[in-house]
């Protein structure tokens, strides 16, 4: 397994702060339908979670699997989801993929390995595991599968029940936890009382990787080698990321609980700001060239909003409401 | 002789053998075989496709979830029934929910044994038919006969959507058959176990045989009890049940569940509200005590329904 890690290009880093941007537009977009009122249900934001997102993201390949969770935007554009289907879903058109059923956040096309998270945290530690089991009953080898967690979800039986069982059977599965200070409004100090998150993976016996959430380069070159690990029968990789998010749990909460001292710390910088900052002092790009480069990203973004909006809702009428995929097991309740 | 938990093993052993995307995972069942010997044999048979799993129901099930979704047909045992609780979130919000949401099938199969056995006690004893079957996106038996338990687990593994498999340990070793039959009505449709024109007993399970019994024994008063053995309780075979109340006028649900809720209820308020007029009597439902499954042979067999409780309770269906 010691093949060299790949370093990580001026051509990668440029790819990947892209993606950060165009997530980052994206979500000041949904941000902005939120407050005019024109999202389905509720709008949660990725931001400062960026660079580890998409790092997630743009080193998994097709036929791989990716549990994307809730700040995970980013990692989701670069696993292939679109600005379109984002927005039909957080717009409730009726062409989204989940067709009105589920919403925003919950959104996937698991036939592409693009899981749909459901709600309750960790779960999606042991779904990923077991799709990884059964590639390689199939015999297919290479493939890896990852899925993201917070801080509060490495709290959940499920997080610790899924990565143990993937463990066990030295699955090729990276679990990456934004340690992002708040698990809503809960800080570290009650939610676990290891000294570091990372702590967790000896435990399991899986290999552990820090990274500096914040620092772009540091997650690209992480999870390249996570993944890279993974891919080559290494077994399960836990990857824990310092970084703090910016935003409040949704666009609902008002981010009172906020410790402000944290914002100077190094975990509270703004990942894009700092890839900026990167890009142009390595004269790989100025601050114009970037300017242009977010400018088409809005154009994009408002472009494709303007289309959604005139899509047509899920029509309650047209639902087939089955819960089941055999239409003989559907049963009419008399009193519907 | 084939006893019913044999068939369970060989239904395994089939699906393994005729589908490669078949594999079964749970606790203890890979070179031991299970806690009751379910898969027997079958790691040694199909090698690396029995896999032993840690102590972990969410896992197991989450697992089997990720499998199936990439096209395996995992069958997973839980040890108990009881246990299937720790998995419950797996099974009802995600293999329940996955279909509707995604238009992507979930078939897995979760074996649950199931039902009272004397000194089981209150951890592995449970029906949780009734708690499967409220949440939408899962379809649930509960096999009664050793042929059943062969036809309709096979139907299981071939069925796109995630099933619950409620198989009942009391009858593990005390029925036995000659042989297997290839098929049997499919999962949906109820059987007319017994026929009989006085009143209708609806039952399901380990509760078939007692409801069985105690006809026979009203039948020796003259009295004749149509028995209706469900089958699968969700789908739940109305028109069966409705049509055998026709026939009688009077309705008996028996079950070995917990009575709030649960499938007597279930069966009592579709009966009530769509055959109201083909009643000549209230319908009458016999369950378990409302208390834990007690672990005394004395007094489990006081907490569930037995022929001489149904049989008492049809006398009174019948103003005898």
């Amino acid at each position: 397994m010691s093949k060299t890690i790949a370093p990580v290009t001026e051509s990668d880093y440029l790819k990947a702060y892209r993606v950060m941007l165009l997530s980052r537009v994206l979500e000041e977009k949904l941000a902005s339908l939120y407050r005019a009122g024109m999202i389905k249900g509720g709008v949660f934001l990725g931001r400062g979670q960026e660079a580890l997102s998409t790092a997630t993201g743009i080193h998994l390949r097709k036929g791989d699997i990716f549990a994307p969770l809730i700040r995970d935007q980013a990692g989701r554009l670069a696993f292939g989801d679109t600005v379109l289907d984002t927005l039909r879903t957080y717009l409730g058109s009726q062409l989204g993929s989940m067709r009105g059923r589920d919403g925003n956040i919950h959104r996937g096309r698991p036939r592409e390995g693009y899981y749909a998270m459901i709600s309750h945290l960790g779960a999606m530690v042991p779904a990923v595991a077991g799709g990884l089991l059964a590639r390689r009953l199939r015999g297919e080898s290479g493939v890896v599968g990852a899925t993201c967690l917070g801080d509060g979800g490495t709290s959940t039986g499920a997080f610790h029940e899924g990565l143990n069982a993937a463990a066990v059977d030295k699955l090729p599965l990276v679990v990456v936890v934004a340690n992002n200070q708040y698990a809503y409004s809960t800080p570290n100090s009650r939610q676990y009382a290891c000294a570091d998150l990372l702590d967790k993976a000896a435990g399991y016996g899986v290999a552990g990787h820090k990274a500096d959430g914040t620092d772009l380069l540091d997650c690209l070159q992480t999870l390249r080698k996570a993944v890279q690990a993974a891919r080559e029968g290494g077994g399960p990789q836990l990857v824990v990321a310092s970084l703090l998010r910016l935003v409040g749990h949704g666009e609902h909460d008002d981010f009172s609980y906020l410790d402000k001292n944290l914002k100077k710390t190094a975990v509270g910088a703004d990942c894009l700001l700092v890839a900026e900052k990167y890009i142009v002092d390595q004269g790989w790009k100025t601050a114009e060239n970037l300017a242009e480069w977010r400018r088409e990203a809005e154009q994009e973004v408002n472009t494709t909003a303007d289309r959604v909006r005139r899509e047509p809702s899920p029509d309650a009428e047209e639902d087939d409401w089955a819960a089941l995929s055999r239409s003989e097991y559907r049963e009419q309740f008399a009193a519907v | 002789m084939i006893t019913y938990l044999e068939a369970i093993r060989l239904a395994q052993q089939k699906a393994l053998a005729t589908d490669p995307r078949v594999f079964l995972y749970g606790q203890d069942i890979g070179n031991f075989g299970g806690a009751f010997k379910a898969t027997k044999n079958l790691a040694a048979e199909f090698p690396g496709r029995v896999l032993d799993a840690p102590l972990s129901e969410d896992a197991i099930v989450g697992m089997a979830i990720g499998a199936a979704i990439e096209g395996a047909r995992p069958i997973v045992e839980m040890q108990f029934a009881d246990f299937s609780t720790c998995g419950l979130n797996q099974i009802v919000n995600h293999a329940g929910t996955l279909f509707y949401r995604t238009g992507v099938p979930c078939p897995i199969v979760v074996r649950l044994p199931s039902g009272g056995t004397s000194g089981g006690g209150p951890f592995h004893s449970q029906s949780l038919e009734a708690i499967y079957a409220h949440w939408p996106g899962l379809v649930v038996v509960t096999p009664a006969t050793v042929e059943d338990a062969y036809t309709m687990l096979l139907e299981a593994v071939a069925l796109d959507d995630p099933v619950v498999f409620c198989e009942h340990k009391f009858l593990y070793y005390h029925l036995k058959a000659e042989s297997l039959p290839d098929t049997s009505l499919p999962i949906g449709k109820a059987r007319i176990a017994r026929t009989g024109r006085d009143a209708t007993v609806v039952t399901h399970g380990a509760m078939l045989h007692e409801s069985l019994a105690a006809a026979t024994e009203l039948a020796e008063d003259g009295y004749q009890l149509e028995v209706v053995d469900l089958r699968s309780v969700k789908p739940l075979d109305t028109d069966t049940v409705l049509a055998s109340v026709a026939r009688t006028g009077r309705l008996l649900v028996v079950s070995e569940e917990w009575p709030w809720g649960g499938v007597s209820a279930e069966v009592v308020s579709r009966v009530t509200t769509e055959g109201f007029g083909l009643l000549d009597a209230a319908p009458m439902r016999v369950n378990a005590k409302d208390t834990p499954v007690p672990y005394h042979p004395d007094l489990w067999s006081v907490h569930r329904p037995t022929a001489s409780t149904i049989a008492a309770a049809a006398r009174r269906l019948l103003d005898l």
